[in-house]
């Protein structure tokens, strides 16, 4: 028998055509493609599927239709899903094909090219037309609408051969028509009937700075003013506008950009419910149970969507339900703008107008091109209008959409989260600011250029995409903030943060990490399998990103029961050392508080010649750091450090690396305490803690604080009364001073306190969040009220985390002496 | 025909692990075993950076490379998602509860 997979099961299945039902798809746009993309996911065979789309092009992103406007980019590299990917699917796509009528009795479409077919479920996505003013001479020659790749054609066309051109219309879609027109060479003019620009995205003082940066270009406004007649030329095409004060405006091409209304004409005629949408149910549902309904087309909640964003929420209900797992429902979206006109940065999302129950926080700088308006009510985030500086608008989004209380964060909300890191990107902040060539990714040295086109060829709309074809902010993620600029100035409203509470564990799992935890302290769950039987896990046995995240769960919810898993563990928690480029491992024995004997230093020496050790580095942390061992050498490398009493120093898990010391009041003319005792104690006390991330902690004996507590997971700092105690610093990619938690006066009571600080972290945080992102979102009079306020609180904490770690033995012994887990290091021969 | 050699036992390689066997020169071979007992064998070392897959976690038929995450898979040592890139497969034999490498083989 040989191993690989018999060859039959790689050949296509013979799909018994009659048998399956017929999915027919009206309307061959994103949201119609995008819900049989989702659909395809998850149950690829289960339908014959048909599309019917009026355009005679595959489904194509028809967001970037203004940069091919402005000649930024080709009509070739806006399609989403070429002629092949339909073949690919076994999907029928008849382009050029208007459905005009359904007769829901008979359960068939029409087309007006003749054609007919039959449905058992149909799937409405005839999106939206734009209004046309109804006013003499709307239908001239030379006034055109802007919709499609046809409209886009037209006005590339008109640009070849005429001069001036007029936008009707000062809205997102207006603007970037007239910057488009522009930048092909006309003379252009906005004219809108409300007194500024924007007006349903932006306020005034925003769209004065709009309206200033697009004159800059060389646009030119008539705001205030409304349209009352086209007026035809001597050629019989439009030669100007005429407004309702009289006065008249020469043009040779109108484009009108007035608004869209959902495309309900079809639906309307087959007796469908409609209201200012075709109106649809939280599964999608139209009031025909066979008729589902995604996008523009649709009124949900009495919400008519016009972005892209909340289209592709409503594509995976409407999958979930086409697909027949029912659990999908669709609450509405929380929207957001971003105009897409390179170079300026405008971002608008919620209630970002304010109301006699909400407070606005405002900062205004008209000289620098900066304002930003924030609108808060009963200590929530509902609004938000940024221009020239939108670097936090991921950030807001969140809040927005999460309902965050942000009391705590109030005094510096305006001045945003600077998620950005520190370091890899010189301290630049704004995207839009930067050059092509601009590295926005230190790690992996990525280009602005290269991210930007990469959304652009491969149709990117996530930043996770983003982080897979051009690995920007995969890394270290410091410059994840820039990347999401430069996702939302490219796709503008289509991208969306994710959203920050209800985010899924990872692909394998709709649950979050929350809910996980949850069933595992609930229903005693003890082991991996039975995690992903409980909640239905969508892969046999999960991914690199669950397993992990699961066996940790599991260790710390059930300590000396739920057993570890070390196949689910990262090779360098299974090895006990930390992996480096070339495959070889680096070694870190425990130095208790930094402090080591001439012994130890003797049998490190001795060890680091005797394995041929070729680089020895002191590390940050106070250790002594045994580069380039190689695998089959740890078990016999750590038996002769044993000997010397040195165990691991665990420089390689999410577990407690290091507790970093001065010498503190032993020594020290300044000292107050005794900083080494309290940090070898606290290390002793903390050894072999698992962890959610990687922790670290520092005791200093003085405020001058040379062990850098300000920096730490925890953070001690000696005074003469006692000890003063910080948490959820960062020292890394983005550097983050620690806050104060509390002071108290004896040792006992810091190893108490720090002990039911990390319990709470090790109980309650997403697996991979250091103390910092935790805190962040607990916040600190969450975490004060529970380890220090409330004194029992404290105490079943300390004794939980105590309990946890009895027993725990040094990893390195514990292998060295278990003949059976010797064979993850022993290699085999040919 | 090819000289088979019994390498292990299905038992000596964990489930969702790997072990490493050594051959005259660099590359080693990664051999891999899944949840259900097949056995899979690749050159150890991905098309990314060349990092040691047999290091890697075993999820289903692919494993991640311990250095940068690049997931592939053990059947065809194709790189997934969006990534490019082979690693190179190596037939093997599991028999009676043996697993076999061809002694003198080239890599495929």
């Amino acid at each position: 028998m040989t191993a690989h997979p018999p060859l039959n099961s790689l050949q296509p299945r013979p799909i018994a055509e009659r048998t399956r039902p017929k999915l027919v798809v009206v309307g061959n746009g994103m949201a119609g493609v995008r819900t049989l993309e989702e659909l395809l996911k998850l149950a690829p065979d289960k339908y014959d599927i048909t599309v019917f789309g009026s355009e005679p092009h595959p489904n194509y992103n028809r967001i970037l239709l203004s940069p091919v406007l402005a000649g930024e980019m080709t009509l070739k590299e806006i399609i989403l899903n070429d002629v092949d990917w339909y073949e690919n699917h076994d999907i029928k796509l008849n382009t050029s094909s208007r459905i005009t009528r359904i007769d829901r009795v008979l359960r068939q479409v029409f087309s007006a090219d003749g054609r007919v077919e039959k449905y058992d479920r149909l799937l409405l996505a005839t999106g939206s037309t734009p209004f046309i003013l109804p006013i003499p001479g709307h239908d001239l020659p030379g006034v055109l609408s802007y919709r499609d790749i046809a409209d886009t054609d037209a006005m590339i066309e008109a640009a070849s051969r005429y001069h001036h051109a007029v936008v009707i219309g000062g809205g997102l879609l207006g603007l970037e028509a007239a910057n488009g027109l522009r930048q092909r060479g006309m003379t252009v003019t906005v004219v809108h009937v409300m007194p500024w620009l924007m007006e349903r995205q932006l306020d005034r003082p925003a769209a004065e700075l709009l309206k200033k940066s697009l004159e800059d270009r060389g646009l030119q406004f008539k705001l205030g003013c409304e349209t009352s007649e086209l007026m035809r030329g001597e050629d019989g095409r439009v030669c100007a506008l005429r407004f309702k004060d009289g006065s008249t405006l020469a043009t040779e091409l109108v484009v009108m950009s007035v608004g869209i209304r959902p495309n309900t004409a079809l639906a309307e005629s087959a007796g469908l419910f409609c209201h200012r949408g075709i109106v649809v149910n939280d599964t999608l549902q139209t009031f025909d149970p066979r008729i589902y309904a995604v996008g523009e087309c649709v009124s949900h909640r009495g919400i008519a969507y016009g972005l892209v964003a909340p289209l592709f929420e409503q594509a995976k209900v409407a999958a979930n339900h086409l697909a027949e797992y029912g659990i999908a429902c669709y609450k509405g979206s929380v929207t957001s703008t971003k105009l897409k006109v390179t170079g300026i940065d405008l971002f608008s999302a919620g209630q970002f107008m304010g109301a006699d129950d909400s407070e606005d926080i405002v900062l205004s700088d008209p000289a620098a091109g900066v304002y930003k308006k924030l609108v808060l009510k009963d200590d929530q985030l509902v609004g938000a209008v940024l221009y020239g500086d939108t670097a936090d608008s991921a950030w807001y989004m969140q809040l927005l959409k999460d309902a965050q209380k942000v009391t705590e964060l109030r005094p510096h909300l305006l001045f945003g989260q600077h998620h950005l890191g520190d370091s890899g990107h010189k301290g630049e902040t704004q995207a839009s600011s930067l050059p092509d060539h601009a590295e926005i990714c230190g790690c992996n040295g990525v280009c602005k250029g290269t991210i930007i086109k990469t959304i652009k060829e491969r149709g990117l709309f996530t930043l996770e995409e983003v982080r897979q074809h051009t690995k920007a902010s995969s890394s270290c993620g410091s410059c994840t903030g820039l990347v999401e600029q430069l996702l939302a100035s490219t796709v503008g409203g289509a991208y969306q943060p994710a959203d920050g509470l209800h985010k899924a564990l990872c692909p394998c799992t709709d649950h979050t990490h929350e809910e996980v935890r949850k069933a595992i302290r609930e229903e005693h769950l003890l082991t991996i399998p039975q995690i992903m039987t409980f909640l239905v896990w969508k892969t046999p046995n999960g991914c690199a990103t669950c397993r992990p995240a699961l066996n940790y769960y599991l260790i710390s919810s059930w300590p000396h029961e739920a057993r570890d898993d070390p196949q689910s563990r990262f090779i360098n928690e299974r090895a006990h050392a930390n992996i480096q480029k070339d495959g070889s491992f680096s070694v870190v024995p425990r130095l208790w508080g930094g402090l080591a004997t001439p012994a130890e230093l003797r049998a490190i020496a001795d060890a680091a010649e005797k394995y041929a050790v070729p680089t020895l580095k002191i590390t940050g942390g106070q250790r002594i750091d045994l580069l380039g061992v190689k695998k089959k050498d740890l078990p016999r490398m750590w038996a002769d450090l044993a000997k010397s009493g040195l165990v691991s120093g665990h420089a390689y898990g999410k577990s407690l690396r290091t507790v970093k010391t001065c010498v503190g009041s032993e020594h020290c003319r300044f000292g107050t305490q005794r900083s080494m005792a309290l940090g070898v104690r606290l290390e002793k006390m903390l050894f072999g803690m698992w962890t959610p991330h990687k922790v670290k902690l520092a005791v200093s004996g003085c405020p001058r604080n040379c062990a850098e507590s300000g920096i730490k997971d925890v953070g001690i700092i000696g005074v003469d009364s006692g000890y003063e105690i910080y948490v959820a610093g960062n020292g890394g990619i983005k550097t983050v001073v620690a806050q104060f938690l509390c002071k108290v006066a004896s040792d006992d009571e810091v190893l108490e306190v720090v002990g039911a600080f990390l319990q709470l972290y090790r109980e309650q945080a997403r697996y991979l969040d250091r103390t910092v992102h935790w805190v962040e979102r607990a916040g600190l009079d969450f975490v004060k009220q529970q380890v220090v306020e409330d004194l029992e609180q404290r105490q079943t904490l300390y004794e939980r985390l105590l309990f946890a770690l009895q027993g725990t033995e040094d990893p390195w012994t514990e292998i060295a002496a278990n003949p059976s887990h010797l064979q993850e290091f022993e290699v085999m021969s040919l | 025909m090819a000289q088979w050699k019994r390498i292990c036992t299905l038992d000596e390689i964990p489930r969702l692990g790997a072990r490493v066997v050594e051959r005259g020169a660099p590359p080693n071979i990664a051999l891999f075993r899944t949840a259900d007992d097949q056995v899979f064998a690749l050159l150890d070392q991905c098309p990314h950076k060349q990092g040691p897959l047999s290091q890697g976690l075993v999820t289903d038929t692919h494993v991640t490379c311990p250095l940068h995450g690049w997931r592939i898979s053990l059947v065809d040592g194709q790189a997934q998602g969006a990534d490019a890139g082979c690693a190179a497969t190596v037939p093997v034999q599991l028999e009676d509860g043996w697993i076999s490498l061809e002694s003198s083989h080239e890599s495929h």
